[in-house]
C-alpha cells in the first residue's frame, strides 16, 4: 500500500495526460450562421473561433447547415427588442448550448446593439465587467504573507484524504494483526512472555511507526507526482502554498488521530472474536474520519458553519476536519485548543478501558460479549 | 525451593466460580500433574500462574516470588488451545518468540538447531508454519516453550493430537528436562501419561481439590486389596480370598480383610504353582479419577 499508492497516482496522471491529448483539438473554429429579421446586426462576425454567417431567410440557412456548410444557425426575431428570444437551430443532441457557442452569440448581439452608441473600449467593458483581484491583507494593514485560493486548498485536501486513508489502514492493520493472533491462539504465548500493557504499547507503537513511514513515503513522492503532473494541469501547481501552521498541526493530528484509532482497534479486536467480525465493528468509528471528506466540497463554499466547529472538535472526525479546514479557513485557536484537548482526553480514556478490558477479552475466543457483559467487566475488572 | 506455591486462590468469571480456594505447591525439579476433569478450572488455574489473568484473591509465586515480567523469562508454557503465526517460517518463528523471553538471536537461532536436530524436526527448519501437520506443529511450539531455557515449564494438554512416535519423542524430552533439574507441570487428562511420568498429582474437580499429594501413596491409599497374579497349573481353592476374577491372560484375587499378599504368595508357592507374575493391585489412576469424581458428582 505504501508504494502502491504513489503508483496509482502516476497511473491517473499518465492517463489523464492521454485524455487531455486526445480531448484538446476541441478549440476548432466554428461557423455559425445568422439570419437577422430585425436588422441592424452587421458587425462584429468574428467572435473569437467563431465565424458568424449572415442568411437573408431561415431556409437558406437550414441548407447551409444541412450541407454542412454551418455548425448551427439562430434567428434574431424582429421583436427581440422586446422579447430577448433567440431561436436557435442545431443538429446535434445536447441539453444546451456549449458555453463557448452562447458567449460568442451573447458578445455578438451586444456589441451590435451598443454600436454606435457607446465608445469600443465600454463595449469590452460590458462584455467582461469583473476581472477580481484579491488581496488579503492582515489586521496591520499589511499585504498577509498566505493568500489564500485554490492553491492553499489542495495540500490540505490531498493531506485529508492520506490521513483518513493511512488512520484507516494502519488500524485495520492492527485488528488484522490481533484477530489473526486471538484466531491462531498465539495470544496466550504472548502473554505468558509479556503484559497486556506491553503487548498493547508494543502494536500501537510498531504499527504507527510503520503508518508514519507509509505517509512520509507520500508525501516524499507527492511533490515529485505533482512536478509530473503540472505539465498537464498547467502552472496551477506553481500556485500551491502551505498555511503556515499546516506542517505542525498535520504531525500533531496525524500522531493524535492514529493513537485514537489504534487503541479504539485493540480493544474492538480485544473483545471480537475474529478479525472479520472486528473489521465490521470498527467501521462505526471509521466513518466519522471520513465524514470531512465527504463535505469537503461543502466545507469549501461555506467555511463559517457552526457544523465543522462540531466536527473539529468530535475527537473521532477531528483530525481530517481539522486538516481539510485549514486549506479554506482560519481556524481561531481556542478551537485548535479545545480539539486538541478532547482528542487527548478521549485517548487517554480509551486507553484506560482497553487495558482493562484487553486482559479479560483476549482470551475469550468463543462469542464476542455483548456491550452490557464488557460495561460489567469494566465495573468489576 | 518451591518452584511454585498457589495460596487459597479463587476466581470467577462473571459470577460463576471456577477455582476455588485452590491451594499447591511445586518443588523444584518435581513433574507435577494436574488433572482433572473437563471445565475443572486447569487451564484457568494454570492462567493465574502465568500471570495471564489475576486471581480475585489468595496469591501465587513462582520461584519464590510473585510473578514479574522478569521472571516470566524464567517459565515456559505451552498451552493449550495453541497455534503460531501461518505465514512466518518455522525458525523465524521460534527465533521471535524467544526474543520475547529475551533471549538474542544468535543464541535462539543456535538453541533452535539443537533442538530442531533433537526432536528429528531439522527438515522442517525452512518451512512456514502452515505447511506443517498440527503434530509438528505441536513439537515446534513445544521447542518454543523450552528454548530460553525456563527452570519451570507449564504443558497444558502437551500429548493431545500427536502420534504415538511423537508421544514417545515428548515423554523423552520431558525425561530429559527432569534430569535436568527442571520442574514440570503437566495438565491433561490422559491418565497414563500422568502415571508415567509424575511424581506429584493434584486433582481437581469443579475448582476445588479433591486429591493432592504422591501419586504412589495415592495410590496405595486406593489400593483395594487384591493380587493379579499370572499363572501355570490349577489354581484350586486358595484360602483367604473372598473373590476370584478372571481377566485375559491372568486373575485378580480379592483378600479378606486378614489375609496379606504376602500370605498368598506362601500359599500357592507351596503348592507348586509356576508363578510368572505376582502383583499388588493398585487401581490404575484413570479409576481413582473416576472414583473420586464420580463421588463428587453426586
Amino acid at each position: 500500500m505504501t508504494i502502491v499508492v504513489p503508483l496509482i497516482v502516476l497511473l491517473l496522471i499518465g492517463v489523464s495526460q492521454l485524455i487531455s491529448g486526445i480531448a484538446r483539438p476541441t478549440v476548432e473554429a466554428m461557423t455559425i450562421g445568422y439570419v437577422d429579421e430585425l436588422g441592424g446586426f452587421q458587425q462584429y462576425t468574428s467572435q473569437g473561433n467563431t465565424t458568424l454567417v449572415r442568411f437573408d431567410t431561415p431556409d437558406d440557412a437550414t441548407e447551409a447547415l444541412v450541407n454542412g456548410d454551418i455548425n448551427e444557425y439562430f434567428v434574431i426575431p424582429s421583436d427581440y427588442i422586446s422579447t430577448g428570444v433567440i431561436n436557435r437551430y442545431t443538429l446535434e443532441k445536447q441539453l444546451a448550448a456549449s458555453p463557448a457557442v452562447t458567449s460568442a452569440i451573447n458578445n455578438f448581439l451586444l456589441s451590435n446593439l451598443l454600436a454606435g452608441k457607446v465608445p469600443e473600449a465600454t463595449i469590452a467593458r460590458i462584455e467582461a465587467p469583473l476581472n477580481l483581484v484579491s488581496t488579503r491583507l492582515t489586521e496591520t494593514g499589511a499585504v498577509a504573507p498566505e493568500q489564500g485560493g485554490y492553491g492553499n486548498l489542495i495540500i490540505p485536501f490531498v493531506f485529508g484524504i492520506l490521513l483518513a486513508l493511512s488512520i484507516i489502514f494502519s488500524s485495520t492493520y492492527l485488528l488484522q494483526g490481533l484477530g489473526e493472533e486471538k484466531e491462531n491462539r498465539l495470544i496466550e504465548i504472548l502473554l505468558s512472555s509479556v503484559s497486556a500493557r506491553q503487548l498493547l504499547t508494543g502494536k500501537v507503537l510498531g504499527i504507527g511507526v510503520a503508518g508514519l513511514v507509509q505517509v512520509a513515503v507520500w508525501a516524499i513522492s507527492a511533490p515529485l507526482l505533482l512536478n509530473l503532473a503540472s505539465s498537464s494541469i498547467g502552472g496551477f501547481t506553481s500556485a500551491i502554498q502551505l498555511p503556515p501552521n499546516f506542517i505542525v498541526l498535520a504531525v500533531v493530528y496525524f500522531i493524535l488521530g492514529y493513537l485514537l484509532f489504534s487503541v479504539i482497534s485493540a480493544s474492538i479486536g480485544a473483545v471480537s472474536s475474529n478479525s472479520r467480525e472486528g473489521q465490521q465493528l470498527i467501521g462505526i468509528f471509521t466513518i466519522p474520519a471520513l465524514i470531512p471528506l465527504w463535505f469537503m466540497s461543502l466545507i469549501m463554499f461555506f467555511p463559517d458553519n457552526p457544523i465543522w466547529v462540531v466536527l473539529t472538535i468530535f475527537p473521532l472526525s477531528a483530525p481530517v476536519e481539522v486538516i481539510t479546514r485549514l486549506g479554506v479557513s482560519v481556524i481561531p485557536a481556542w478551537q485548535l485548543v479545545a480539539s486538541i484537548a478532547v482528542l487527548v482526553l478521549t485517548i487517554i480514556g480509551v486507553l484506560l478501558l482497553t487495558i482493562r478490558i484487553f486482559r479479560t477479552y483476549l482470551l475469550m475466543y468463543g462469542k464476542r460479549p455483548g456491550i452490557g457483559e464488557v460495561l460489567r467487566s469494566l465495573r468489576s475488572g | 525451593m518451591l518452584t511454585v506455591e498457589v495460596n487459597h486462590v479463587v476466581k470467577s468469571f462473571a459470577d460463576k466460580v471456577v477455582v476455588n480456594d485452590l491451594s499447591f505447591s511445586v518443588a523444584q525439579g518435581e513433574t507435577f500433574g494436574l488433572i482433572g476433569p473437563n471445565g475443572a478450572g486447569k487451564t484457568t488455574t494454570i492462567r493465574m500462574m502465568m500471570d495471564i489473568i489475576k486471581p480475585d484473591s489468595g496469591d501465587v509465586a513462582i520461584l519464590g516470588e510473585k510473578l514479574r515480567e522478569a521472571t516470566k523469562n524464567k517459565l515456559g508454557y505451552l498451552p493449550e488451545e495453541r497455534g503460531l503465526y501461518k505465514k512466518l517460517g518455522v525458525l523465524d518463528s521460534i527465533v521471535y518468540l524467544a526474543s520475547l523471553k529475551g533471549v538474542d538471536r544468535h543464541s535462539a537461532e543456535e538453541k533452535a538447531d539443537e533442538l530442531l536436530k533433537q526432536t528429528g524436526m531439522l527438515p522442517h527448519k525452512g518451512k512456514k508454519i502452515e505447511e506443517l501437520s498440527r503434530g509438528i506443529g505441536q513439537i515446534i511450539q513445544f521447542i518454543v516453550s523450552i528454548i530460553h531455557d525456563p527452570k519451570l515449564v507449564v504443558l497444558d494438554e502437551p500429548f493431545a493430537g500427536l502420534d504415538p512416535v511423537n508421544t514417545e519423542l515428548l515423554k523423552g524430552m520431558l525425561l530429559d528436562l527432569r534430569n535436568q533439574g527442571k520442574s514440570l507441570i503437566l495438565s491433561t487428562h490422559q491418565m497414563n501419561e500422568i502415571e508415567e511420568l509424575c511424581d506429584r498429582i493434584l486433582m481437581i474437580n469443579h475448582g476445588r481439590s479433591v486429591l493432592y499429594g504422591n501419586l504412589d501413596e495415592i495410590k496405595s491409599r486406593y489400593r483395594s486389596n487384591s493380587v493379579l497374579l499370572e499363572f501355570e497349573g490349577e489354581l484350586g481353592e486358595v484360602p483367604g480370598l473372598t473373590e476370584k476374577r478372571t481377566h485375559k491372560g491372568y486373575v485378580e484375587l480379592a483378600l479378606d480383610g486378614n489375609t496379606t499378599p504376602q500370605q498368598v504368595l506362601e500359599r500357592l508357592v507351596s503348592r507348586g504353582i509356576v508363578i510368572n507374575r505376582f502383583e499388588v493391585a493398585t487401581p490404575p489412576l484413570n479409576e481413582i479419577f473416576l472414583r473420586v469424581v464420580g463421588k463428587n458428582h453426586e
